[in-house]
């Protein structure tokens, strides 16, 4: 030692570290919940007096108290920046979680979103008040269109999903309109869980399509099921085994010759943005998720947006409200003008007001920043990382579809290579936990066993990359070097070990609660 | 890194994508790329052509209100650990996320009165749908009624959904009646039958009137069926007594007034709650209490053999996404608000548009039909509403909903205004209303 107390070598491992008082371990710290920190007596906000009035609740005043903890200012700004350390996030490393498109969030968009003329208007001002809004929901709306190559946007739904409920509500709806009530709905078995939800949902039986071994679409099958009581398909493009479905100008051309409607997930949109438009595939419609290829920020679980664009066969159905050029500027269709007679065919509403603007703004701002050059490039780069992934660790792991071409934005492996290790898919995941990134997608899709599904998006870098691979190389060959534990105990390093997911389930503990020992202590 | 991938050039990547309809080049009819000052400078054109709340006397509500948000809010959800997160599917590396949905769940649960909240929703109209759907789960029913003093925009979404399910919507029309204008409570509860799934009724309404729904969840419960409460302004519960302890089975509502902005309409942010014995009824995404290997507390997304990714066709709804930053500013401004804050808000609120009210109710050709209400009310007119509302516009003063907005085709409802009175509106934003109402119907 020296005199200053310090050591003069490390030689102190994690392991022999003693464990210290508080429980925190230097930035790291533990944080209780704001219930056992907060008082009801305590407030973070200065309000003005309450004037004396006659009230006029008539009896239905509070006559309880909601026991909510209040807590100060610089308490709130800690609790929650202590929370927010013990997340993973985009700005802290690669996130290659597949089918998510976890891209890097420009700072512009946050700035734009703010501006008081986006974010401190009513939805229900006179129109007149609000032209520069709607001007911006146009222009997006522009360029969805263009960059799709189809005649109509409906901009109101909410997320993903959402948007996968407008397109076949309008499916059911132009049919309805034909008169012609069709059951049945082709979904592939490598679709989002969403896909044959939102069928089901719209009163649609849904029809399994099976994957060729090429891990596309089989157009044979697809064909052999269509018929006179299909409303249509739902087609992942680029599907979710990260490969363009390159028969999908045949698909729709059968699916259409047998009266039906294509829906295509645009989940993947950021594999071809600029470089084919969805509506030179023959598809009728199609969500876009802003939080996804447009850069929108995934904000740990939304808000998303997912406006859908339409064909010109179904453009008639689009839902309320929408934007219209008139003679006094911008107008918003809203019911009013269904109930005088125009727009007959509109589905209806899908939401209170006119849909997600924050996440419009943000959308638009980056477009605009990347132009039609850019957007193509955005295509370009994240292919590219994909392919680039998806060789370098080809020979490590297995890609059960690497024969197929090239892939298109995310790399997709199987857990073949852990046979005979006892090591699983999500034991891996959480060795790359330790290892300082975020997991891919794992045992998703599901025609794929244990599936590892990698998408690094354009944002990284080649350094970025290579050290991913690098790091992804020396798990697998500690894998199939027989390196159990460090598998099956991972993650040593998070904030938590490991979660009994099992037990939350079987007694749900959904929110907090005095312990009874408190209680019986009162 | 083509050469390690083995491609001679980037369109070999895309040899999937059939020639003839692979794009040759940018797409012509849209602009190049273009610089951070250039965007700011081209949004920042479109945003100053709207009049901002902040701008004008502001009086508009109908679910959608303006509430001081401070400053710390906006500042703590722009920390990248939060904002560029994902959903919390790792829970390992996402215990930041899912310790405050477990504070969100639980904050909601207790300004609700009941025993549990999901983590979120897409807004308040599409929870209210939810809502629907999972009475019916519950008692296997198919009839809701709608009471008319529930937002017709929740209305419209959920006549829209039900359309294509076998629901069955019996929508009542609101009444204007002088003293309660909205809802026929007597109505409501002699239509409930033994098919009724549920009656969803909004408190305070949407015309403000607020009420005691005791005697309709007794109605409701007699007959089997469950009753669900709308909330479109949460800061009313800071106030007014809990629909969990009127008897509501489940509460929905739309908590953009805390920690929200107008937004223009969105994102905003869907509020779900119920009681213990429904949860495995309950839409969207669930935080729950567990441990982790080593024995300490931690928090991960539970009982997910509910929803979609899951349960594929047979999931309770298509929901994939919360709105987890949204959520995160209601429970980091309600820490803020804390149990004083929250009523002395609320108690403000009603103060304020008390005060409206009385100067509003005392010019001539204005009838306040409100005998009770929270921080919203509405005015009769002696002439059409809308009009009135955009000459106001003109004058720089936001002076409320004018109705024929929301209801088309209703001859007595053209004359009526909703106006919503917030801690935001000061003592001269209450003159220059009651000077240009004054003015537009002098003349």
């Amino acid at each position: 030692m020296l005199k200053t107390g310090r050591a003069t070598a490390a030689g102190v491992t994690m392991s022999e570290a003693p464990e210290t008082f508080s429980g925190n371990r230097a930035l790291m710290l533990d944080e209780a919940l704001i219930f056992e920190v907060g008082t009801r007596e305590t407030t973070g906000v200065d309000l003005p007096d309450v004037p004396d009035v006659r009230m006029r609740l008539g009896g239905t005043e509070r006559n309880k108290p909601i026991d909510l903890p209040g807590l100060a200012e610089p308490e709130v700004v800690r609790h929650f920046t202590r929370l927010s350390r013990m997340n993973y996030a985009i700005d802290m490393g690669v996130f290659p979680l597949g089918s998510c498109t976890m891209k890097h969030n420009p700072r512009l968009n946050e700035k734009v979103a703010r501006l008081p003329g986006f974010a401190d208007i009513h939805p229900l001002q006179p129109v007149g008040t609000v032209q520069g809004a709607i001007e911006l929901i146009d222009t997006l709306a522009f360029w969805l269109k263009t960059l799709c190559g189809m005649p109509e946007v409906a901009m109101s739904p909410k997320a993903g999903a959402h948007g996968e409920l407008c397109g076949m509500l309008a499916i059911r709806a132009a049919h309805e309109a034909k008169g012609d009530a069709r059951k049945r709905v082709l979904v592939p078995e490598s679709a989002h869980g969403t896909n044959p939800a939102t069928a089901a949902f719209c009163g649609y039986d849904v029809d399994s399509i099976p994957a060729t071994p090429q891990g596309r679409v089989d157009l044979a099958a697809l064909k052999a099921k269509l018929g006179p009581d299909v409303a249509g398909v739902m087609i992942t493009n680029p599907n979710t085994c990260g490969l363009f479905e390159s028969e999908l100008k045949d698909i729709s051309d059968a699916v259409h010759a047998a009266g039906g409607y294509v829906y295509c997930d645009g989940a993947n949109f950021n594999a071809i943005v600029g470089k084919v438009r969805p509506g030179d595939l023959g598809v009728d419609a199609m969500h876009i998720n802003l939080h996804k290829t447009f850069s929108t920020p995934h904000g740990g679980g939304g808000p998303g947006s997912g406006p859908v664009v339409f064909s010109a066969a179904l453009a008639p159905y689009a839902p309320l409200p929408f934007v219209r050029k008139g003679d006094e500027g911008y107008e918003l269709v809203e019911e009013e003008q269904v109930a005088a007679g125009s727009h007959k065919g509109s589905f209806g509403r899908m939401v209170a007001f006119h849909g997600q603007m924050g996440m419009f703004v943000r959308a638009l701002s980056y477009m605009m920043s990347h132009g039609a050059d850019g957007l193509r490039q955005v295509a370009e780069d994240a292919v590219l990382n994909a392919n680039y992934v998806l060789r370098q660790l080809e020979d490590d792991m297995t890609a059960p579809f690497a024969e197929s071409g090239p892939c298109m934005h995310e790399a997709l492996f199987s857990d073949e290579w852990l046979d005979g290790t006892g090591i699983t898919t999500l034991d891996i995941a959480k060795a790359m936990i330790d290892e300082g990134y975020h997991p891919m997608t794992m045992y998703f899709p599901l025609v794929v066993h244990g599936a590892m599904l990698v998408e690094p998006t354009e944002t990284e870098s080649k350094a970025n990359l290579d050290a991913f691979i690098d790091t992804m190389r020396a798990l697998a060959r500690a894998a199939k070097a027989g390196e159990v534990e460090r598998f099956h105990e991972a993650p040593f390093y998070a904030p938590l070990r490991r979660l009994d997911e099992t037990a939350a389930a079987r007694k749900p503990k959904l929110t907090w609660s005095e312990p009874e020992v408190a209680k019986a202590a009162e | 890194m083509l050469s390690a991938i083995g491609a001679a050039d980037i369109d070999t990547l895309f040899a999937d994508v059939p020639e003839s309809v692979r794009l040759d080049g940018p797409v012509r009819e849209l602009p190049p790329h273009a610089s951070e000052m250039a965007v700011e400078r081209d949004l920042g054109r479109m945003a100053r052509k709207n009049l901002t709340a902040s701008d004008a006397p502001f009086f508009l509500g109908c679910g959608a209100y303006k509430h001081h948000v401070p400053a710390s809010v906006d500042h703590l959800i722009q920390r990248g650990e939060f904002l560029t997160s994902y959903t919390p599917y790792q829970p390992e590396i996402a215990q930041g996320t899912l310790q405050y949905l477990f504070e969100f769940q639980t904050q909601v649960a207790r300004l609700t009165g009941m025993d549990v909240a999901n983590a979120s929703m897409y807004d308040g109209s599409t929870a209210c749908v939810e809502a629907i759907f999972m009475a019916r789960r519950i008692t296997r029913r198919k009839r809701a009624l709608i009471s008319g003093g529930v937002h017709p925009h929740y209305v419209s979404v959920a006549k829209t959904l039900t359309h294509f399910t076998d629901d069955v919507l019996d929508v009542h029309t609101p009444v204007l009646r002088p003293g309660a204008p909205g809802d026929d409570l007597d109505a409501l509860i002699a239509a409930i039958d033994e098919d009724t799934s549920c009656v969803v009724v909004q408190n305070p309404n949407l015309f403000g009137h607020v009420a005691d729904l005791g005697a309709l969840a007794s109605a409701c419960h007699e007959k089997g069926a469950l009753l669900i409460a709308v909330v479109t302004e949460i800061v009313s519960l800071g106030a007014v007594r809990s629909p969990g302890e009127m008897g509501a089975d489940i509460v929905v509502g739309e908590g953009q007034s805390i920690g929200g902005g107008l937004n223009f309409g969105g994102p905003y942010l869907g509020l779900f709650a119920c009681n213990q014995k429904h949860i495995r009824q309950i839409p969207g995404r669930l935080c729950g209490e567990t441990v982790d290997a080593s024995g300490k507390r931690g928090f991960v997304l539970t009982l997910s053999t509910r929803e979609q990714h899951i349960r594929r066709e047979k999931a309770t709804s298509n929901i994939c996404t919360n709105s987890g930053l949204m959520a995160l500013a209601f429970t980091i401004h309600m820490s803020l608000l804390g149990e004083a804050g929250i009523r002395k808000l609320a108690a403000l609120n009603h103060a304020r548009a008390c005060q409206v009210a009385d100067r509003l109710g005392a010019l001539p050709g204005v009838t306040v039909l409100n005998d009770t209400f929270f921080n919203e009310f509405t005015i009769r007119l002696d002439r059409e509403a809308r009009p009135v509302i955009r000459h106001l516009a003109d004058k720089g003063v936001l002076g409320g909903v004018a109705l024929g907005r929301l209801y088309a085709d209703d001859g007595d409802i053209e004359n009526c205004v909703t106006l919503a009175v917030t801690e935001t509106v000061t003592d001269s934003d209450i003159d220059a209303l009651v000077a240009a109402y004054e003015g537009a119907l002098s003349c």
